[in-house]
């Protein structure tokens, strides 16, 4: 231990104390730092009494501003809807077709709408409602359910496959796995169903045509039409149309037809609110207006 | 090494390390159906390899009682090579995380490699691995050097170092297999915990016994921060990991707390694992290699007394500003942040105790890389301080919260503080440790220093500005009264953003190796200056002997 002796740099004393060379001095604490200590315990002390602050028991101090953040929230939320209501109440009331053709409230539908679909569709169907393997396009204008608002608006309130009690439910079979069609026949009824929408077909598969459109007679004209265009209270898609929610190369229809679909989309009554589904209904209507 | 351990030292090592051994056995038997039995096999081969490298050496002649006369040193030369090689692990892994969220294809497709597995072992590699063996390493030196007394056993130093990197190896290798209790910097379930506990409480006692056998009437500021470092390290750690395990054959666990409780507890703990950890700890290094340094007195013995005992008081309140607008009650929250607030003041007295220490000495700050490392960490521990108690107000905190804000704030800390004033200590204690007369190139050192520097800016920065982004972005609203902008968008709007961080966190992983490659050059130079001699001077007081040994360090 040395004894305390003068800084030659700032001509303060030190304390005394050593340690391996290294000493301290006995700077008095900087008056600047005695301040704000003050100043901040006060305004702790300040806040204290306007806030809930300390526990008591089983209560706590309330607070002189008697702010409570639960009811500052609920308030806010209240205040939010009661400014959305001018244009929220007709979307509520009116018909669907009333609303479509009120420029105003459409305005409204297509800001909140694409924040309610990036948030809540966006992650199968794609920010712009393009879909994707295994995701139905909702831009292309063909649809499994029917694209009419208040179909779609059905859709989306109980879902296809899904937890709500009247789900939307459908159900391609599998025609190869379960022994139904022999492996010819699937490979004849694909290429069948190839040609209906025009695609260019190898010499092979050309030649499996005829006898494909046999097995589609005898197992595929119940849901999906004689026509093949599908039958939108079945969930049975078009087949001759360019859009193809498995695929429609060979090798994705002959999957499809072997191993069956099934396809899976939420129930969202209870997730979104009835104003929301009703909101996203007529949103999805006007993805494709870009194409069109 | 082991040939410095007496016979009978050698022996317990042998002894813990086939318990160990035993142990793991013992773990590799009872969970064979579970992850919990490759930890198993992990601490037996981790036991094993110890007792082949005590076997090694096994047999050499007693060491000389002339070692007593000496500082114990040997457990921090270890502790700072592993802490360096920590550092490039955690780093490595930190700049990987980084990038997987600018490009996502980055998990490769691969389990262990995806977001979840690899962000803890970045965290825990960096907090624990690098920061935590720096500390151990440094705080043994420390405590010497300011006690004037050797450590009392040859022993417990190692059980400490070796035992905790376990620790550190089980947590790692937990993360990549999918073992965690998912509380946020204490993932290690319950095995790894109890073993962190006896480790702990080791250290404790270690630093306990040696000061109890000081020299020195007074205790060192150092030493004060590095206990209350030690002391409620191990508080934290038991009560956040109270849990009860499936059964002793399996890994997983479940917690005490839930709900509420469970969040308080875990920010609690996390808050105080920046207190106690990241920021009391290294403290106690700041407060001894930047004075000895720079070569001056500490500015104020006044300072560092309230500014300790405000540190440690004020910050074990501040823990649920984490938990802002949340079903925390608001009660709680308005301590946390009150407490936050006037934290502010002993932090900043801390740091201007020591930038103050730097008077007279701004010259040596300007040429020596080494002290500017530590200056501009007291200059960042002085921004990161403000800015946390900034942002615990809970009015800022509701646009700062779960954004990248805090993830800047963090690194602002980390980077800018606690690596800063880790690497300016290190390359003061590296050529007094391997006893040469400075590190092997100065240069890398200043270039270490300015990759660090630019480093840590352009990562702050693109933290800053991403965060603020997202936070207003998410508040946004239309003028239908709607929120203007989906979440999608505000993940499109961060990308160049976190393009910006993962250059900035490159060029301070590439610090780190720069000082790895330093140190590795200085440990050969002093190999091959061995016989030079020198350091006589640094010794501890003997029994008996004279009181004024002066250490040249």
């Amino acid at each position: 231990m040395a004894d305390a002796t003068r800084d030659p740099v700032t001509g303060t004393m030190t304390t005394g104390h050593e340690w391996n060379g290294i000493e301290e001095l006995d700077t008095p604490i900087p008056r600047v730092v005695l301040f704000f200590l003050g100043a901040a315990t006060l305004f702790a002390i300040g806040y204290w009494l306007l806030m809930p602050a300390w526990p008591l028991g089983v209560t706590y101090t309330k607070g002189l501003l008697g702010i409570d953040q639960r009811k500052v929230v609920a308030e806010q939320v209240r205040d939010a809807a009661a400014e959305r209501a001018s244009w929220t109440a007709k979307l509520d009331k009116a018909s669907f077709a009333e609303i479509a053709a009120d420029p105003a409230v459409m305005r409204h539908v297509r800001d909140t709408g694409r924040t309610l679909f990036e948030d809540n569709c966006a992650v199968c169907h794609g920010v712009q409602g393009k879909g994707g393997p295994g995701f139905p396009n909702l831009a292309a204008g063909s649809w499994l359910w029917g694209g009419s608002p208040e179909a779609i608006a059905q859709t989306i309130r109980v879902g296809i496959n899904g937890t709500a009690k009247d789900t939307r439910t459908a159900q391609m079979m599998a025609f190869g796995r379960d022994g139904i069609l022999q492996r010819e026949q699937v490979l004849a009824v694909a290429a069948y169903v190839r040609s209906l929408s025009g695609q260019k077909l190898g010499e092979a598969e050309q030649a499996r045509v005829p006898a494909g459109k046999e097995v589609y007679a005898a197992n595929c004209v119940a849901c999906h039409g004689e026509n093949a265009k599908g039958q939108q209270d079945l969930g049975a898609p078009d087949l001759t149309d360019a859009n193809w929610i498995y695929g429609g190369d060979l090798q994705s229809v002959v999957n499809s037809i072997h191993g069956g679909r099934q396809g899976h989309m939420p129930s969202w009554e209870g997730r979104l609110s009835p104003t929301d589904i009703k909101l996203l209904a007529l949103y999805v209507g006007t993805l494709g207006e870009a194409k069109r | 090494m082991i040939a410095a351990l007496t016979v009978a030292e050698r022996q317990r090592a042998i002894a813990i390390s086939a318990a160990l051994a035993l142990c793991g056995l013992a773990m590799a038997i009872a969970g064979r159906d579970d992850l919990f039995g490759v930890h198993g096999v992990i601490v037996l081969l981790f036991g094993l390899g110890l007792i082949g490298l005590v076997m090694s050496q096994y047999f050499a002649p007693e060491p000389s009682e002339e070692r007593l006369t000496r500082y114990y040193d040997d457990p921090t030369r270890v502790g700072i090579v592993l802490s360096l090689g920590w550092a490039v692990v955690g780093m490595f892994f930190g700049v990987w995380v980084a990038a997987l969220l600018a490009w996502p294809d980055l998990t490769f497709d691969a389990a262990w490699a995806s977001f979840g597995r690899i962000r803890p072992v970045h965290t825990s590699g960096v907090i624990f691995g690098f920061g935590g063996n720096a500390l151990i390493a440094t705080s043994f030196h420390v405590l010497q050097r300011t006690t004037r007394a050797r450590l009392p056993d040859q022993f417990s130093p190692w059980f400490v170092l070796i035992g905790y990197n376990l620790f550190c190896v089980l947590a790692a290798s937990g993360y990549f297999m999918g073992i965690t209790q998912s509380k946020e910097y204490a993932e290690p379930e319950w095995y790894a915990d109890l073993w962190l506990v006896i480790v702990w409480v080791t250290y404790f006692l270690l630093y306990i016994r040696t000061l109890q056998r000081r020299k020195e009437p007074h205790i060192y500021v150092a030493n004060w921060y590095y206990m209350a470092f030690i002391l409620v390290v191990a508080v934290l750690h038991i009560v956040n990991n109270l849990a009860v395990p499936v059964s002793f054959g399996e890994a997983k666990s479940y917690s005490l707390f839930s709900g509420v409780q469970d969040a308080m507890t875990q920010w609690w703990y996390g808050h105080n694992a920046v207190a106690f950890f990241l920021t009391s700890g290294f403290l106690g290094m700041m407060y001894y290699y930047l004075p000895k340094r720079a070569g001056r007195p500490i500015f104020s013995y006044r300072l560092s007394i309230i500014s300790f005992w405000g540190i440690t008081f004020m910050y074990m309140w501040a823990g649920s500003h984490h938990l802002h607008y949340t079903a925390l009650p608001q009660w709680v929250q308005t301590l946390g942040m009150t407490f936050s607030v006037v934290l502010l003041v002993p932090s900043w007295a801390s740091a201007g105790n020591a930038l103050a220490t730097l008077n007279g000495a701004w010259g040596k700050v300007r040429d020596d890389a080494t002290l500017r490392f530590m200056m501009v960490a007291a200059v960042f521990y002085g921004l990161s301080t403000f800015e946390g108690s900034f942002m615990a107000i809970r009015a800022v905190n509701s646009l700062s919260h779960y954004t990248d804000w805090t993830i800047g704030h963090v690194h602002a800390g980390a980077l800018g503080w606690v690596a800063m004033i880790t690497f300016g200590s290190l390359y003061a204690l590296v050529p007094w440790m391997w006893k040469v007369e400075r590190m092997y190139s100065p240069k890398l050192i200043e270039v270490h220093f300015w990759l660090a520097l630019s480093g840590t800016i352009i990562y702050v920065f693109a933290m800053w500005n991403s965060g603020i982004i997202q936070g207003l972005m998410w508040r946004t609203y239309n003028d239908s009264g709607t929120l203007a902008y989906s979440f999608i968008d505000s993940v499109v709007a961060m990308h160049p953003y976190y393009i910006a961080r993962t250059v900035g966190g490159l060029l301070f992983l590439l610090g780190a190796i720069v000082a790895s490659y330093n140190v590795w050059m200085t440990i050969r130079m002093s190999r091959s200056q061995a016989a030079a001699g020198a350091g006589d001077i640094d010794l501890p007081v003997l029994r008996g002997a004279g009181a004024t040994l002066q250490a040249g360090e």
